[in-house]
């Protein structure tokens, strides 16, 4: 009897081409833009998720200033020796990395080009955890030196030698001219938009002579080592900074000491609201898609008023009559599901090509989708089915 | 009458209200009457004589509001709705005026029907529809749609469709009604013959004299009530 049913209920379907098309794209774009969303949603998350610990997630920085906001010009910048103390009373780090960051332009041969260099040692690679892919790190000599050497990243590579080996090169930074030792790999657009290949790294002292004038230090880069907890390293360096500063108790810091993996949890939170918020505003879509196949299952039994009349006088009983209808508003509605379920994938699939954000997909959503957009037939299709069921055989007989 | 078998119908003080208090209305009043099986009955009587009424409560579609009906001796009064639908589908065929085939739906499938509601599997469905599309003189019509029939071939469809499950019953309601003088004819002896071999009763509500003279009783109903019975000698 069930397989009668689901055949005619196809029947009926296919008699009302059209209307039947209709009546699914509701579901078909609530499904759809669901699943979307979501995969979209995890992927964006994915992705967030991804180049934030390309920074490192047991980086932590220290900025003079409060917060991660503009810095404040009355806070004053750290010094070599800062970097010193922390690297020697703070337990449970792998790497401290004072940097001197300034704009400037750098000039091979004819080209030239604006970035910014950055004066440190050689444990902003570790730091940062950004190997080299060609060409070695500083040299201890040179870096005590304040020697002119310097590492770039793949633009300027681009950009001044285009194409050609950088290694051995000389390259004019600002007026120092200065030797090309090494090459860091890729590593494309940082999550807040800027290109982090498009960076000159130079020994801290270099910098600081040479370019800035000055021995001030900008900020410190500090790692954990594997295990520690960076809390712990965060709180330790607060104090130990409070001190160097002399800040009286009751005072607000002037510096901040930022740690990566807050700044994950905080960017994962967010994009994962987002994608929560999206999926609730198209989870609405599903729900009217149901109720077009209420209002569709509606005129649906008004209009088949005879064929039930006909249906119930050669001897259909109720339960029959409702379960023809109610299988036709879930096979609508599984229809509308499943091409949803293409489209969401389809559309999830373009958003990756053209965002640049992998595919995630979680087969979970797609079968809640599924699930849902099937509750829906039964749900919507109920009331309609009840109406055809409960109709007189006598009236329904005798209705135009 | 002697036959210890109950009668296949029996209508004992049978009367029909519409509507309440005031408003209420009666349709029948206390009709009496048996129909035996194998009788080919006529019910006449102008609009409103109740014979509509009368047709839908042997159909099982409807049931007394006071009285008692007696289908194969079955209280049909104190039935529920689906088991009557039960009765239909077992013993009673339908015929109606505007034939009411199910449209986009092919012959074969319009006389199918019936029997998916009995569970006949598919095949053996297959074989008596195409049996009964014969028996109508419908052979080589199976696939057409009811809008590619004209209407004595829809009428003799739809006879299909209540005879495939071979019933006690036929009832019809004004069969000829849609149909020229011609096509009736041949639907009438189309359905005096089913009466005479397969032994179907039936009973059909007409207002034309010239249908009603193929039935082998007539009973005309005015005002609620059975005001003539009159039998034919065969």
């Amino acid at each position: 009897m069930l397989e009668e049913t689901i055949r005619l209920a196809l029947m009926a379907i296919r008699r009302n081409a059209l209307r039947s098309l209709l009546t699914l794209l509701g579901v078909v774009i609530g499904v759809g833009s669901v699943i979307a969303m979501v995969t979209i949603g995890n992927g964006t998350t994915a992705q967030v998720q991804e180049q934030i610990s390309s920074l490192g997630t047991n980086l932590l920085f220290l900025r003079p200033g409060q917060g991660m906001g503009p810095r404040r010009t009355s806070a004053p910048d750290f010094s070599l020796a800062d970097a010193e103390a922390i690297r020697n009373q703070i337990a449970g780090l792998s790497a401290v990395a004072p940097t001197a960051s300034t704009s400037v332009n750098v000039v091979a041969g004819n080209e030239s080009w604006s970035t910014t260099v950055t004066g440190t040692s050689n444990d902003y690679f570790t730091a940062r955890d950004w190997p080299l892919q060609d060409g070695r790190l500083f040299l201890d000599s040179e870096v005590r030196a304040g020697r002119a050497v310097c590492i770039i990243g793949t633009t300027i590579g681009k950009e001044l030698f285009a194409g050609r080996d950088p290694l051995g090169e000389k390259i004019r930074i600002g007026a120092v001219p200065c030797t090309v030792i090494g090459l860091l790999e890729t590593r494309g657009r940082s999550n807040f938009g800027d290109d982090q290949d498009d960076t000159v790294v130079m020994p801290l002292r270099t910098v600081q002579r040479r370019l800035a004038g000055n021995t001030d230090v900008d900020s410190i880069m500090l790692s954990a080592q594997e295990g520690v907890d960076t809390g712990m390293i965060q709180r330790d360096v607060t104090l130990l900074m409070r001190e160097r500063r002399n800040i009286k108790a009751g005072l607000d810091d002037n510096f901040h000491v930022g740690d990566m993996a807050q700044i994950v949890s905080t960017m994962t939170g967010t994009t994962k609201m987002m994608t929560g918020l999206l999926a609730a505003v198209a989870g609405v879509s599903l729900l009217v898609g149901g109720i077009g196949i209420l209002n569709i299952m509606l005129v649906s039994v008004t209009e088949r008023t005879r064929e039930i009349g006909i249906r119930l006088a050669i001897g259909a009983q109720e339960k029959q009559v409702l379960l023809q209808f109610l299988v036709e508003a879930v096979v609508l509605s599984l229809f509308g599901g499943l091409i949803g379920v293409l489209l969401g994938l389809g559309l999830s699939a373009l958003a990756s090509l053209a965002l640049g954000t992998p595919l995630v997909l979680d087969i979970t959503i797609v079968l809640l989708a599924f699930a849902v957009s099937v509750a829906i037939g039964v749900v919507f299709g109920y009331v309609p089915a009840r109406r055809a069921a409960h109709l007189d055989p006598i009236d329904a007989l005798r209705h135009e | 009458m002697s036959s210890a078998e109950p009668p296949l119908i029996e209508f004992v003080d049978v009367a029909r209200s519409y509507g309440e208090g005031t408003a209420k209305v009666y349709a029948l009043v206390g009709v009496s009457l048996s129909i035996t099986k194998g009788e080919f009955v006529a019910i006449m009587g102008p609009s409103g004589s109740g014979k509509s009424t009368t047709m839908n409560i042997i159909g099982c579609l409807d049931a007394p509001t006071s009285g008692k009906y007696y289908f194969r001796g079955v209280d049909v009064g104190a039935l529920s709705r689906d088991q009557r639908a039960l009765l239909r589908r077992h013993y009673i065929g339908f015929v109606f005026q505007g034939f009411n085939l199910l449209a986009r739906t092919s012959a074969l499938e319009n006389v199918e029907l019936p029997l998916i509601y009995r569970g006949v599997p598919r095949k053996e469905r297959r074989g008596l529809a195409l049996a009964a599309l014969e028996k109508v003189g419908l052979a080589g019509f199976e696939s057409h749609n009811p809008g590619q029939l004209s209407g004595g071939q829809q009428q003799r469809v739809a006879i299909a469709r209540a005879v495939v499950t071979r019933p006690s019953l036929l009832v019809a309601d004004e069969p000829t009604g849609n149909l020229d003088t011609a096509r009736s004819h041949e639907i009438m002896q189309l359905m005096t013959s089913l009466n005479r071999e397969e032994g179907i009763t039936i009973l059909m509500v007409t207002h034309e004299p010239d249908m009603a003279e193929y039935a082998s009783r007539t009973i005309t109903f005015v005002d609620g009530h059975v005001a003539a019975d009159q039998r034919v000698a065969a």
